[in-house]
């Protein structure tokens, strides 16, 4: 350190001021930036002309948190405490918005939060010494040595397909057959076909490292091919889904050819024009896809022929049972999970093979592939063609368990979905995007939940509006925690004494 | 002179021009079968660039590069597979393959010429294990049958990849690297990647290995672990070595033949007694420059080592 022996500041001293500093200029930072978007507004007025509104409270508002966020970020370095220290900060300031703000004068809940949060803010610093002092204390080798055993990674996986598969059951019998519609259905299956989704684009992003923005293109392509093939040609699901996979693995080679020349940046644009390209060509190429009014009417699901119909030869009738809308649900919940599951699988498997290797090769260094004999043009189409035909899958099933598609579900916010439950979940992790995919799209279903938020904000209140808002900060502050996702380690495909995780920052990103 | 009387490697006129660089300028040597051959030069002298061109990563401006695999490549029949528009063939003297026609992946997992590079390029977040079974990717992907027999579980497979191992396990008690087999690429020290790399060529069966510049940022016991494992490439494993090497000492001890370039101009080709008292190599390589090449060399290390 540069300071001499007469100047009396310890590092202590120092530190705060550095603190304070970095406060200050965030709070500047925060100014200039929330002027524009908070403090300034435009709402009707009574001749409902718009008109300029200040709201400099909420303009404050922002500062003083952001500034204290940067404060405790400076001030303390282990995680759990800046954690309690940030938690404090929102508690703190959910309180006082709620008095402020919505007018909820409730002398429990604003006094209990904001001393809650004061309390956590103050305990945030003693916990932070006595962290540091242990993390110091402990500087072994942080990177993880070994993973679960295969004997209890088998065993997780084998209860969570048994509680997978008991779900709707569970539900049914917990809920009702009205009440756990949405338990299987927005819950349930959304998810899964997330999941699968998900897993599709592992291969192509996570393993084989080609950043891919149009993935819903392959969706699509699946959906539609099952689509006019039901309505067109009477063709059944079973037959149809193994054709909407090799359409889809076709178009997958297709975008495959163009792409495999270009790199990073270029790639991924190429792949996002692509997805374009297909969305277009739904909503504009009318005498096949009907354009924006899309297909209707496409034949439901049935139990291997038997229809999921009221009355006489339907599923319910056949097996003895009363009849009730959830069957279907519960049937298309069992085959979305088996068609998930046979993703997993294969992926599972594929890794252990030599395309599965070549693939993470490839996105490890592609020069040295090709000095090894690999030829990278195949190996990159084969990614591709998977992960589409993976996607195609998906598309069908989407459309069965629809009834109706048009171009409107395929758009590039739902590539940007996947890609973020990939990049979320820890690249290359099957479990990791598996689990993304429960807190993403679960995440916004349970935002559905959050009635009693009304009453704090208004009846005008609809926090599934803020769906973005919230996935955007949540994707902030995921990339600053865990930058390379939930289960940022590699896995590795073999071993021979013992499996070790790789760590995160060894592990190759690709892009190319 | 076994590149004379059995070469495996003739590098004929060959030259390499980027825009108005003229990295190799008409370049001619052979290289003999079961030869150390060394390829030496100041920097920038254009050695990796003939090696980027042997091995396919470079399309070469002009020459020709006929690779004789097993046999000996006749004149006659080298000259009559350059007529047609073919890359292989199989003549009375032998497979023969021009290697300028050939896509890199080909030149490597056919014609059987491996490599290695400058700056390393292992697989770092893959395991030790991992890179060499990835180096076996051909044949693996042939037993698991385009991968479909492989899906479903049937096949060879299995058996194959039990002597993949088995060979990744004999490269790696080579190396002294079986203790951490299951440790990331990425996590072992320099000198132990080198190797590491050296091995994972081998582990294709090369006819060939190029080595591009093995032992740059070793110690000298590294370094010399280094020539007792390129010895026993040659003499175990009837492999021809290619090698870009810089340090004078391994050049005059391991290698049967040396090609100097200079500017990329060949300026001798010879046995090591013979270019060690080459007058124009000692100019050009060691006597007029020397100060600032072990400069640059040192710096180059030293700039390799981070
Ligand atoms: N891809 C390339 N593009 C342009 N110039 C190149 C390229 N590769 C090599 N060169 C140039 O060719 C010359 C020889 O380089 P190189 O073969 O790397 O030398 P050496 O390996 O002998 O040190 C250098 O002047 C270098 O700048
Ligand atoms: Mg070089």
């Amino acid at each position: 350190m540069p300071a001499g022996h007469d100047t009396a500041t310890s590092p202590a001293t120092q530190r705060l001021n550095n603190a304070l500093r970095e406060a200050g200029l965030a709070a500047l930072i925060s100014a200039g930036l929330s002027f524009p978007i908070l403090a300034l507004g435009a709402e009707p007025d009574i001749n409902n002309q718009l008109a300029l509104q200040t709201r400099w409270s909420w303009m404050f508002a922002a500062i003083i948190i952001i500034a204290c966020a940067r404060f405790f970020a400076v001030m303390l370095d282990g995680w759990r405490a800046r954690t309690l220290a940030m938690a404090g900060l929102l508690c703190a300031a959910f309180g006082f918005g709620t008095w402020y703000f919505a007018g909820i004068a409730e002398p429990k809940i604003v006094g209990g939060t904001i001393v809650a949060g004061l309390i956590a803010m103050l305990a945030a610093f003693p916990i932070d010494t006595s962290e540091s002092r242990a993390s110091i204390a402990a500087k072994a080798p942080a990177r993880p040595a070994t993973i679960l055993s295969s004997t209890a990674t088998s065993l997780i996986a084998t209860a969570g397909i048994g509680a997978l598969i008991a779900f709707p059951l569970a539900m049914l019998w917990w809920f009702g057959s009205a009440g756990s519609l949405k338990w299987i259905n927005n819950y349930g299956i959304q998810i899964l076909i997330f999941v699968m989704l998900g897993w599709g684009l592992n291969i192509v992003v996570g393993l084989a490292g080609l950043l891919d923005l149009g993935y819903v293109a392959f969706y699509a392509v699946g959906a539609y091919a099952y689509a006019l093939l039901a309505t067109q040609f009477d063709l059944s699901f079973w037959i149809c889904l193994p054709l909407a996979g090799i359409m889809a693995a076709f178009w997958g080679i297709l975008l495959g050819f163009p792409v495999l020349r270009l790199r990073g940046d270029y790639l991924a644009l190429v792949t996002l024009a692509f997805g374009e390209i297909i969305h277009l060509v739904l909503t504009n190429w009318s005498d096949l896809t009907n354009g924006e009014a899309g297909i209707l009417s496409i034949p439901r699901v049935t139990f291997f022929g038997v229809p999921f119909t009221a009355g006489e030869g339907g599923f319910a009738h056949l097996f003895g049972l009363e009849f009730s809308p959830i069957h279907r649900t519960i049937f298309l919940f069992y085959l979305i999970l088996a068609l998930a599951l046979i993703t997993n699988f294969a992926t599972l498997r594929l890794r252990r093979l030599p395309i599965g290797r070549a693939w993470e090769a490839l996105r490890e260094d592609e020069i040295a592939c090709r000095s090894l004999g690999i030829n990278t043009t195949n190996t990159k189409l084969t990614a591709f063609a998977l992960g589409a035909m993976f996607g195609g899958f998906a598309g069908s099933f989407f459309a069965v368990r629809q009834g109706f598609i048009n171009p409107n579900s395929f758009t590039f916010m739902e590539s940007a979905w996947i890609l973020a439950i990939v990049v979320l979940g820890g690249m290359g992790s099957q479990i990791g995007v598996a689990l993304a995919a429960i807190v993403m799209v679960g995440g916004t279903e349970a935002l559905r939940e959050l009635d009693f938020l009304k009453q704090l904000f208004g009846q005008d209140f609809n926090p599934v509006q803020y769906r973005m808002l919230i996935f955007g900060l949540a994707m902030v502050v995921m990339m600053i925690w865990r930058p390379r996702g939930f289960v940022s380690t590699r896995t590795p495909s073999i071993f021979l004494k013992e499996r070790k995780a790789v760590a995160a920052d060894l592990v190759g990103e690709g892009y190319g | 002179m076994r590149w004379q009387s059995d070469p495996l490697l003739h590098v004929e006129h060959l030259t390499m021009r980027f825009g108005g660089i003229l990295a190799v300028n008409d370049l001619s040597f052979t290289a003999g079968r079961g030869d150390i051959t060394a390829l030496i030069g100041p920097n920038g002298a254009g050695k990796t660039t003939v090696f980027n061109c042997i091995t396919g990563f470079y399309k070469p401006t002009q020459g020709r590069i006929a690779f004789a695999r097993d046999g000996r490549a006749d004149e006659t029949d080298v000259a009559a597979l350059t007529q047609t528009a073919r890359r292989h063939a199989r003549m009375a003297s032998g497979d023969i393959y021009l290697l300028e026609r050939m896509p890199d992946f080909e030149i490597s997992g056919k014609a059987k010429v491996a490599r290695t590079f400058q700056n390393i390029r292992l697989f770092q977040g893959m395991t030790v294990l991992e890179n060499l079974i990835v180096a076996q990717h051909n044949p693996l992907m042939q037993a698991s049958g385009w991968t479909v027999l492989g899906l479903l579980g049937v096949g060879p497979y299995r058996a194959r990849e039990r002597d993949a191992i088995e060979k990744a396990k004999f490269w790696l008690n080579k190396i002294n690297l079986l203790e951490r087999a299951d440790d990331a690429a990425g996590d072992l020290p320099y000198g132990d990647q080198r190797r590491l790399e050296i091995a994972r060529a081998m582990c294709m069966d090369p006819v060939l290995l190029c080595l591009d510049e093995p032992a740059a940022g070793l110690n000298p016991r590294e370094t010399g672990d280094l020539n007792t494992l390129l010895c026993m490439l040659r003499d175990e494993q009837n492999t021809s070595l290619l090698l870009i090497e810089h340090d004078m000492n391994v050049v005059m001890q391991i290698s049967d033949h040396v090609v100097v370039l200079d500017y990329g101009t060949k300026i001798a080709d010879g046995a090591p007694a013979a270019i060690r008292s080459d007058p124009r190599v000692i100019a050009a390589y060691l006597g007029v420059a020397d100060e600032d090449e072990a400069q640059a060399v040192a710096g180059e290390r030293a700039g390799e080592r981070t």
